[in-house]
């Protein structure tokens, strides 16, 4: 009967999201104050029934009704709560549900605090979003509706995919998504400024915070996701160009540049038509990569479910928003006229070569990700295009974005020197290339990867320092110390975040140059030297867990005499879905990852076992998560509550500066 | 070539997901340790050509064991690493290649970023560029008066 509510509320839903298109639409284009104040209640009543229908969906999930066919197909009574949970969307119609929800979500947020909007504006914001949901809604109801049932319920499900049953898998899709569909706001509201033909700073203003939004989450999920890979596939990679990793990379290198640009329009009203392409292009690769992951046309190991005639369902979709928006930018954009003037030298043309480097990197990525399909299909060509090429074609750019960041970090606005700029960072200069140096030398016979790498973390992080440290005015330490801590906040979130990008370029080197590996045969009681520590299998014994059975081993490291830790690396096998998987065990501390996975036993006697010395492996995520906790800084700054939030928070007013 | 590639797909049943466990097993390992780098530094670079997406390194499937095997054997046998390489390519296509040689049509994958980069910058260099004479330039008679009054 739950069952049945929520399948309903989502058709009600998508009859809503047909409205919530149409009425306000016509509203703004007629004048008619009436229809367009009819999205809001339309926005949040739809979000109210997809939030319920998603609830009926995880109900059944938790309840192990095995009259559905999504739950039998995904679920096992003996599986842990949180994975019951979490498996309601480890699965394609479940994960479609999810994103749906997000995307109500992200329209009823519009509908709640978008009422300081021009009334024309937040009603084709209002009505785009709906449509965008109409089209989802359509595409599950039609071919991947979750709530269908079957007329013999089995006695039990097949069991959810044992890679997916993971505390990742209960974060990382939701962060993700939160990201991908985040972007739809900034999308709505390109499309309608094209319709509106106007976009100024108000518009601007509007449209940063929710692309920070999104961006933080697809941050965070990006992290995530690379650091679920690092521990569950069981050798310590955290980063494989494979297609859906790339599919959620464009989108965040597309987010990355709209952000930026966004603060040229902001602050300076120019950028317009740019910046509205790089909105409707973010959006556009975040449909991309759902339909990369659902259609199966580009094989990856993340398609856990996909199926290639969903997949020309969406490449229609995607046609119709990225192919319609496109066409009304191409007929519109020269409405959208830039009011300020910049010289060649200022902070505005640093940002436009941040744009640039974001964009291209972008576009060899995904063309890189689509050679394969190309080559095949034009030129009958059947090949691969994997890490190696993507290491070579991608690197450059971030190497050209990070040398470039701190100089036009501190350029002025309109016009500047880039003498000037340069002289300012002379001291991170050389303190960078310094360190970068230093460990050249001390490191015998390695690749320069990972001294460049930490070369130019230290130039990101010190830069960002002196950048702060430089607007603190010309007084005494004391003075500017407290001149420092009062700056907006935005000021600060810029700093965190490209510290964090600086820690994590610095990560990735360091991971990549001076990694240390051992693959033997450990028979137990013996030890073995590796990476400076004395590592000892101690024995290995079966383990009976909820719904796996465990080999586990057991590990001792030792520094000389003193013991490090005890680890206890686990293959399972989870006999619902017959599958085996691998939990490395790792010990974590600031200076490397100790990573130790157990193999198969040998045949005489002893076990197959891999470990690895991963240094500063921490600070990969770490890095990553400074980077979006620099973007809820400056998130938190004041002009966001003052213009976002005002009707909400007039008591939330700073302190008068 | 390629049917060969598509029987040996098709004869194995192709593992769904990233394979757990070890990929490269002990006794894989050669006993040189420059060899068995300069195999990994190879084997790194080939792709599984039953997996998704994964270097015969990386790699649990029993064909990803024999070309990591194959590998180390012609090493052993005085391959350089372009002739190891090359003798796989022989046996299953420029499939294998995770790093797709730059060579005919693939030109156009390694230079559309760097040619895309050039116009990029060319393109915001001309715009920018452009933009500034319309507001910034003063004719020669504001640049007299301008003179003018900074004289006084």
């Amino acid at each position: 009967m739950i069952v049945e509510l929520g399948h309903f509320a989502l058709l009600l839903a998508f009859g809503l999201s047909l409205l919530q298109t149409v009425v306000p639409l016509v509203g703004a284009q007629r004048g008619w104050a009436d229809w367009m104040a009819a999205a809001s209640p339309i926005a949040s009543t739809q979000f109210v029934l997809i939030a319920l229908s998603f609830g009926a969906l995880t109900y059944a999930f938790v309840t192990s009704d095995f009259s559905v066919v999504l739950v039998v197909d995904n679920s096992h009574t003996l599986k842990p709560l949180i994975y019951k949970i979490s498996g309601v969307w480890g699965n394609h119609e479940g994960s479609l549900l999810l994103w749906v929800l997000i995307l109500a979500l992200f329209g009823a947020c519009a509908a709640w605090f978008g009422g300081n909007l021009p009334a024309t504006l937040q009603a084709r914001v209002l009505a785009v979003q709906g449509s965008i949901g109409a089209a989802f809604m359509a595409f599950m109801i039609f071919t991947s509706n979750p709530f269908l049932r079957t007329p013999f319920p089995p006695f039990d499900g097949h069991d959810l995919n044992p890679l997916l049953q993971d505390p990742g898998l209960a974060f990382h899709p939701p962060f993700l998504y939160l990201g991908y569909v985040g972007l739809s706001m900034a999308f709505s509201f390109a499309v309608a400024a094209l319709i509106e033909g106007k976009v100024d700073a108000a518009w601007g203003r509007w449209v940063r915070p929710w692309t920070l939004a999104a961006w933080i989450c697809l941050t965070i999920g990006i992290a995530l996701g690379s650091w679920w890979a690092y521990y569950e596939l069981g050798w310590g990679g955290f980063w494989f160009w494979d297609p859906v990793e790339n599919a959620s990379f464009m989108p965040w290198l597309f987010a990355t540049a709209l952000l930026h640009s966004a603060i040229v329009v902001e602050k300076r009203e120019t950028l317009k038509a740019w910046t509205v392409l790089l909105a409707i292009l973010g959006f556009g690769f975040s449909l991309m990569g759902t339909f990369i992951v659902r259609s199966g046309l580009i094989t990856s190991v993340h398609a856990f479910a996909s199926d290639p005639e969903r997949g020309i369902v969406i490449l229609l979709i995607f046609a119709v928003f990225v192919g319609g928006s496109l066409t009304l930018f191409a007929i519109r954009s020269s409405a959208l006229e830039a009011k300020g003037v910049f010289g060649l030298v200022s902070r505005e043309s640093a940002l436009v070569l941040n744009n640039v480097l974001l964009a291209v990197a972008s576009f060899v990525v995904f063309v890189g990700t689509m050679w394969p399909l190309i080559s095949e299909m034009a030129f009958d060509r059947v090949l691969s295009v994997g890490a190696p090429f993507f290491d070579a074609a991608f690197t450059p750019f971030m190497v050209a974005l990070a040398i470039a960041l701190p100089i036009g970090a501190v350029l002025p606005w309109k016009r500047g020197k880039l003498a000037r700029a340069a002289r300012s960072m002379v001291g991170p200069a050389v303190l960078a290339i310094a360190l970068g140096a230093l460990a050249f030398t001390l490191q015998t016979g390695r690749s320069v990867l990972a001294p460049i790498g930490l070369t130019l973390g230290v130039w990101l992080v010190t830069g960002s320092l002196v950048d702060l440290w430089m607007r603190s005015g010309r007084q005494g330490f004391g003075d500017r110390v407290r001149r420092v801590l009062r700056l907006p906040r935005a000021d600060w979130g810029k700093a965190i975040s490209h510290s964090g990008l600086g820690i994590t370029i610095f990560a990735v080197s360091a991971v990549l140059g001076w990694s240390s590996e051992d693959i033997r045969v450990a028979h137990v009681g013996e030890s073995f030297e590796h990476g400076g520590y004395t590592i000892t299998l101690t024995g290995v014994e079966r383990v009976a867990g909820p719904n796996y059975i465990s080999t586990t081993g057991h590990v001792e490291v030792r520094d000389g005499e003193r013991l490090v830790t005890m680890l206890d690396p686990e293959k399972r096998v989870y006999p619902a879905a017959g599958m085996p998987t691998t939990e490395a065990a790792i010990d974590v501390s600031l200076t490397r990852d100790l990573y130790i996975a157990l193999g198969d036993p040998q045949e005489n006697g002893g076990w197959a076992l891999r470990t690895y010395v991963k240094p500063f492996a921490l600070w990969l995520w770490a890095g990553a998560i400074i980077m979006g906790l620099g973007g809820l800084v400056s998130l938190s700054d004041r002009r966001f509550r003052i213009a976002a939030g005002a009707r909400k928070a007039p008591l939330a007013a700073a302190p008068a500066e | 070539m390629r049917a060969f590639v598509l029987s040996v797909m098709l004869s194995l049943a192709a593992p769904l997901m990233a394979g757990p466990a070890l990929a490269v097993q002990p006794d894989e390992v050669l006993s040189d340790p420059a060899l068995e780098a300069r195999a990994r530094e190879i084997t790194s670079e080939l792709r599984c050509v039953v997996c998704r997406n994964e270097s015969v390194d990386d790699s649990t499937a029993d064909i990803a064991r024999d070309v990591r095997l194959m590998v180390r054997e012609r090493l052993v046998a005085g391959d350089t690493n372009p002739e190891a390489i090359q003798y796989m390519v022989d046996r299953f296509g420029e499939y294998i290649l995770l790093n797709p040689r730059a060579s005919g049509t693939n030109l156009i994958l390694w230079i559309s970023g760097p040619v895309l980069l050039l116009a990029g910058l060319g393109i915001a260099f001309v715009a920018i560029r452009r933009r500034k004479p319309a507001t910034e330039v003063l004719s020669a008679e504001e640049e007299a008066r301008l003179k003018d009054l900074l004289r006084d």
